[in-house]
């Protein structure tokens, strides 16, 4: 038999339906792979009974001849940062260590109504803030990639960096992952996967601890771009308890997947041709042009003037919202608490958050409260919204003249965990590429290219206009073909 | 713009974060170097340009005005919202004596 822990969403969703395995067989599995792989350290709790449970769901309602939904039979990694019902989610943060949400949030409850289980609660940066998932509270991720001739621990990128180490380390077919400035691409880029985040809107926000509420979005992490159609449209949909979810149809982007490029224009955005940027990378943009022109694509340039503004503008605006939506961890409702003895009220607020956040958390409330404070708000905050406004009006302006837009990833394929810790900026300049259209909220997506000379995996990142994802996923699809990308991590875990 | 230690002393009050000396000492140049780095955003020209609020536009719905519309965020569920409250006293979240 097929080792199962190879297969993806869609041929494990068709094996299953197909009767060549049962949904249980996959699911133990993969709870097996899950549990050899604990030097990854990409899971905070496992949830085996969950996905066996899930499992016998999948296979009772086959044998009884009903209708299976579209991940019927795919255990996943589900982000601890969407909640999830009676299972304890951190956001990999020491505040919410042992919380256990009374609810479960719209978009896992999608996914479990779609037919999927849970594997576990996959770790990330705390509070989805980080580049390389070193600022999680139970410990670094670790990629399952390793330079050549190095045995050096990687960055799986961050922060959805449990996610990517994952789907990438065949420990589970697909994870989702969530996008505040490259969350998901970034992380997809680092360990040769695909990763899409939505527009802004699609998936539901409810129940997913938030970070920079205008930012957010959720979407899937998996192997291939089908995969990745898939598993959104079981993701996405209009949701009445989150006040920004687009009310409009989910397009089935599955059924209607074509890497067909013919009339199709491709952009080239000037201004991302950007120093500091590893040769590879510029190879390997390079290549993906030619293979969209292969797919039938013109190429043409464009301009995003604004791009070197887009990151400062980011955290300028990202931080403020942080420091807002991260008022609610006080000790009182939820979370751990730290009370000294005999101090009062306040006393007791400042002494739980100094405990419970870590410090890159605290930095990003700090510069939150600065830049919305009496006397600086117009400096920054507003100063940021307006270039913020300037980055959208870029991205349609490029839309006039092209249909997606192909750029890198990342300025460099992963690092070495630790090795950019010096200075928070360094570590922020690594989502240069993706943060422009988290601002202006559009479909993006990472699809692996090749492996760099150090045998590390290069992404190339697609941008649609507002509501496109089928035309980011098309052109993805059309890498995917060229590109051939077979390369896997040796296992040392 | 640049910010001293009083002035971070002041935001971590702000922010409700207890920091001691050290951790205000080490939290200036941190913060320092990240504002200098966002100052850039000055030389934009923004004239005449709104600040953005919605990054794609919709607008607000209103549900229909009745109790309970969605079970899931409806009321009766005093025990599900204090379940994970780390100090729940007779139905209510406790919390220590406020005398001012």
């Amino acid at each position: 038999m097929t080792d199962l822990t190879s297969l993806g969403v869609k041929d494990i969703r068709d094996g299953v339906r197909g009767g060549s395995f049962t949904a249980r067989e996959v699911a133990e599995a993969f709870n097996t792979a899950v549990a050899e792989a604990a030097a990854l350290n990409a899971f905070i709790v496992t949830t085996p009974d969950h996905a066996l449970a899930a499992a016998d769901k999948v296979d009772a309602a086959r044998a009884a001849g009903e209708e299976l939904g579209r991940m019927a039979g795919v255990p996943i990694g589900m982000k601890d940062l969407f909640a999830t019902h009676g299972v304890q989610t951190t956001a990999a943060s020491h505040i919410l260590e042992g919380f256990e949400p009374r609810y479960e949030s719209t978009v896992s409850q999608k996914l479990w109504d779609a037919g999927a289980g849970m594997l576990g609660k996959l770790n990330l940066d705390q509070f989805a803030m980080g580049s390389s998932n070193e600022t999680s509270y139970f410990g670094n991720v670790t990629s399952p990639w390793k330079k050549a001739g190095s045995n050096a621990a990687m960055s799986p990128g961050g922060s959805s960096g449990g996610s990517s180490a994952a789907v990438a380390a065949r420990i589970a077919p697909a994870a989702t992952g969530t996008d505040t400035g490259g969350s998901i691409r970034q992380p997809a880029a680092f360990t040769g996967i695909c990763g899409i985040k939505p527009t802004y809107g699609r998936c539901s926000r409810w129940g997913i601890v938030a970070f920079a509420s205008s930012l957010d979005q959720a979407g899937p992490m998996a192997r291939s771009v089908e995969d990745c159609a898939i598993m959104l449209g079981a993701m996405a949909g209009f949701d009445p308890k989150d006040a920004t979810s687009l009310q409009m149809d989910v397009p089935d982007w599955e059924a209607a997947l074509n890497s067909d490029l013919r009339g199709k224009k491709v952009g080239i955005p000037r201004e991302y041709r950007m120093a500091g940027t590893d040769q590879a990378i510029l190879d390997s943009w390079e290549q993906g042009k030619a293979w969209l022109k292969d797919a039938g694509a013109e190429i043409v340039d464009v301009s995003l003037p604004h791009t070197k503004y887009a990151l400062p503008a980011y955290y300028i605006v990202a931080p403020a919202e942080a420091s807002s939506n991260l008022a609610r961890y006080d000790g009182v409702r939820y979370g751990m608490r730290d009370l000294p003895d005999g101090v009062g009220l306040q006393d007791m607020y400042a002494a739980t958050r100094a405990a419970g956040f870590g410090d890159e958390v605290k930095r990003r409330i700090l510069i939150g409260t600065y830049v919305l404070s009496a006397g600086f708000y117009d400096a920054y905050y507003t100063q940021a919204q307006k270039v913020r406004a300037l980055v959208a009006r870029d991205f349609e302006r490029a839309f006039e003249q092209c249909d997606v837009i192909l750029a890198p990833t990342t300025p460099t394929a992963s690092f070495p965990l630790g090795s950019m810790n010096e200075d928070p900026l360094t570590m922020y300049l690594n989502d240069v590429f993706a943060v422009p259209a988290s601002l202006a909220g559009l479909p993006a997506m990472s699809v692996p290219a090749t492996v760099n000379a150090d045998g590390l995996p290069l992404g190339l990142q697609l941008v649609g206009r507002p509501f496109d994802e089928q035309g980011v996923l098309d052109a993805g699809l059309a890498i995917q073909e060229r590109a051939g990308f077979t390369a896997m991590p040796d296992k040392w875990w | 713009m640049s910010v001293d230690k009083a002035t971070v002393a002041k935001i971590a009050s702000l922010a409700r974060i207890r920091m001691d000396d050290d951790a205000l000492e080490r939290m200036v140049p941190e913060l320092n170097g990240i504002l200098q780095w966002v100052e850039q955003l000055g030389e934009v020209d923004v004239t005449g340009i709104e600040p953005m609020a919605a990054v794609i536009p919709n607008t607000l719905r209103l549900r229909d005005d009745v109790v309970d519309a969605d079970p899931l965020t409806g009321g009766g569920k005093q025990a599900d919202v204090l379940a994970n409250a780390p100090a729940a006293e007779h139905g209510f979240f406790g919390v220590p004596k406020v005398i001012e």
